[in-house]
């Protein structure tokens, strides 16, 4: 059951960035309005999705590697919606839905059963880990979009270019303000996750701390983001340098989730595909 | 009855001759009545802005009203028609429409899209109102040209980005800064295209104005015009930590502002953002300032270079308004060719109705005694009859659209049914003194 709801938000976020980026080519409020209705019908089929496979297998659903994709599109998309609500920068739709859209597609071609939980993930600490970490992810990803609109349209305006791209992306103050926002919630939010999966390991290994690939890399991504919060809140750091620094932790953050995964074994691999 | 237009625009004459040919405002309601008693000219209307002046007519004769008219704007404005002859651009019947539309829409304009020729338009067609030289015809044309307009701005985005060099700098501050609100602007120098920017960017929202000038007291009287501060020329380090947007206009020879000196203050200001608009020649700021993260330095040249992009996009624009046009132009003259077929089927109806009421009594006092529910159905029976008949030659004539064939179909009609040969003219003033509401539509009196 909870594979057609997810397999109806994938087509719904589909059908979402199509019209997101038909949106960016004609410059139609209409069509970011379409839009923003589809990829919100699609939230509501990925929540039941969540919430179906939730009662199904009794445990959070965020074991696997299949799981952890879901959520973390589907914190994308409920943070885009969020901005929406808040924000009128409608080209926002139009970087975050493909992403939502792409771990949605690598979360179809996974294995989706649902088994047993292992031992070591049944602990009250693990799913909370999970979702903290989830939410720093997904709010760093849209730092990080902000953080690559800002470097496209500072080049737009240093090489006095005020054409089509120019008039497609929100001004540089707007862009920067939300991309310190997003980092003021993302930052103590890994922080946290990290903090829980610390507790967590305790119970589960008897250490806080395991220095296995996973917990190495994303002590090396909370330190980026730590960087970055320090020299935007000391030196005020802003603009170029700030949003590179985003792109870079954004790189950092996806290595933690997936390349560790992928290419360095260690604790977290629980099974071939986490 | 055929709608003309006469005039000259920026592209075909010289600014000594539009001047000579402008009608001042408060006399144009004169000059209006002076061409409404031309015998040739049923209505009229003046336009007259510094980049044009037109006089739009629905003329009795089309030839005769064009002499007419060319001959009282000689009468009128004092000089002969050699003059001005060669600037003078008339359009007749279909053209004159296309015309006013363009016109209106603005794709006739020095710069293509500006919005203030409509409202100068409209206040033509106030002006005629009032002297009450327009009428039914120039009426349905404004209101059209107006509807036109309205879709040329909200279809195409030929209104859209900045094409002048103040309003190019507005909106590169907003792409900056997001909104000008509690932002600070200081002027350094003097001089017109200095006062204009910053006139744009306080209509933009900015907060405050600070100027300086080497010579205090300019600084003082230019800041009390923008009701902002005035600092001595020796602070202007200081007042460059404090301000978001710098406009530079000095006659300085060398660089004002340097890219150590800049390090410095963006030091000082945490790396918070600053746009130079440097409209100085030679250039007051160094360009190396520019290179620096959260500094924007723009000069007059890259100004100009995106207001003429900006323009570019226009005439794309100006194209897809162009079709649009075109599909308002031919909405129009079908209206107006109906007009020329209105008054043959409005006597038509009229005499097969008369026919029908004469019968229809004659029947009625044959059969006293018939209910009122028969006398109703006869009423209805009758009408059908002639409704159904004349049907198919009504929507014949509606629908025709080679002027040609109407007036066959409208000769033959007359001389088969023994029709008055009236005119579009006379059945006009008719339908005129009967209209009351301004608003309402010919096509809705039958």
């Amino acid at each position: 059951m909870d594979v057609h709801f997810f397999e109806f938000a994938s087509f719904l976020y589909l059908l979402g960035t199509l019209a997101y980026l038909a949106y960016v080519l004609f410059l139609k409020g209409v069509l970011s309005n379409i839009a923003a209705a589809v990829v919100s019908f699609g939230f509501a089929s990925h929540t039941l999705a969540i919430l179906t496979r939730y009662f199904e297998a009794g445990y959070t659903p965020v074991t696997n590697l299949y799981e952890s994709l879901s959520f973390f599109a589907w914190m994308i998309i409920g943070l885009l919606l969020m901005a929406n609500l808040k924000y009128k920068i409608k080209v926002l739709g139009s970087f975050l839905t493909p992403i939502a859209l792409i771990l949605m597609l690598f979360a179809l071609a996974l294995p989706k059963e649902i088994f047993p939980l292992a031992p070591v993930l049944k602990s009250f600490w693990h799913p909370f880990h999970v979702i903290f970490a989830f939410l720093g992810n997904a709010i760093f990803t849209l730092t990080f979009c902000l953080g690559v609109m800002y470097l496209i349209q500072e080049h737009q305006l240093k090489a006095k270019k005020m054409g089509a791209i120019a008039k497609r992306l929100p001004s540089l103050s707007v862009v920067d303000d939300l991309s310190y926002l997003s980092l003021k919630f993302g930052f103590p939010l890994l922080t946290l996750g990290i903090i829980t999966g610390a507790v967590w390991a305790e119970y589960a290994w008897g250490r806080y701390w395991n220095w296995d690939p996973k917990e190495t890399w994303s002590l090396i991504t909370w330190l980026l983001y730590a960087a970055l919060l320090h020299q935007r809140l000391t030196v005020g750091w802003r603009g170029r340098k700030a949003a590179i620094m985003a792109i870079v932790g954004f790189l950092a953050v996806l290595f933690t989730f997936l390349g560790v995964n992928l290419l360095l074994p260690g604790l977290h691999t629980y099974s071939k595909w986490q | 009855m055929e709608l003309l237009v006469i005039g000259l625009n920026h592209n075909t004459a010289p600014i000594e001759i539009r001047e000579c040919l402008a009608f001042p405002e408060d006399r144009l309601e004169e000059a209006l009545s002076k061409v409404h008693a031309l015998s040739s000219v049923k209505e009229d209307m003046i336009v007259s802005t510094c980049n044009r002046v037109e006089v739009y007519a629905a003329a009795r004769e089309t030839e005769k009203a064009i002499h007419d008219l060319k001959g009282f704007l000689c009468q009128y404005h004092g000089i002969s028609l050699k003059e001005f002859e060669k600037s003078l651009y008339t359009h007749v019947g279909e053209e004159a429409v296309r015309h006013i539309f363009r016109v209106a829409s603005s794709l006739d304009s020095m710069v293509l899209g500006e919005p203030q020729i409509l409202g100068q338009i409209k206040d033509a067609y106030d002006v005629s109102q009032q002297a009450n030289t327009s009428g039914l015809i120039l009426h349905r044309l404004l209101h059209r040209a107006f509807h036109v307009a309205k879709r040329v701005r909200t279809e195409t985005k030929i209104a859209i980005s900045a094409v002048s060099v103040s309003s190019v700098a507005v909106e590169l501050a907003e792409k900056i800064f997001g909104t000008l609100e509690k932002k600070t602007v200081l002027l350094i120098g003097a001089g017109e295209m200095c006062e204009l920017a910053a006139r744009h960017l306080v209509a933009g929202g900015v907060e405050k104005m600070l100027v300086t000038n080497r010579t205090y007291e300019r600084a003082v009287s230019l800041a009390r015009e923008f009701r902002g501060e005035a600092i001595p020329f020796e602070d202007m380090t200081q007042g460059l930590k404090k301000t978001d947007i710098v406009i530079s206009a000095t006659n300085s020879p060398q660089y004002l502002i340097g890219h150590d000196q800049i390090t410095k203050v963006m030091k000082d200001r945490r790396q918070k953002p600053i746009f130079f608009i440097d409209i100085a020649d030679p250039r007051d700021v160094e360009p190396k300032v520019g290179d620096m993260e959260n500094v924007y330095l723009y000069n007059i040249d890259d100004l100009q270079k995106v207001a003429n992009e900006n323009i570019k996009d226009r005439e794309k624009e100006a194209q897809k308004a162009e079709t649009l046009v075109q599909d308002e132009v031919v909405k129009f003259v079908n209206w107006y060719r109906s007009l020329d077929v209105t008054p043959t089927i409005v006597a038509l109806r009229k005499k097969f109705e008369e026919i029908r009421k004469r019968e229809l009594e004659k029947t009625l006092s044959l059969h006293p005694n018939l209910s009122d529910k028969e006398k109703k159905s006869l009423e209805a029976l009758t009408s059908a009859i002639i409704n159904k008949i004349l049907h198919t030659p009504i929507t014949l004539l509606k629908q025709t659209n080679e002027e040609a064939m109407a007036d066959l179909y409208l000769d033959a009609l007359r001389v088969l049914f023994g029709l008055p040969e009236k005119s579009l003219e006379t059945f006009l003033e008719k339908f005129e003194e009967k209209q009351e509401e301004e608003e309402t539509n010919l096509e809705d009196a039958f």
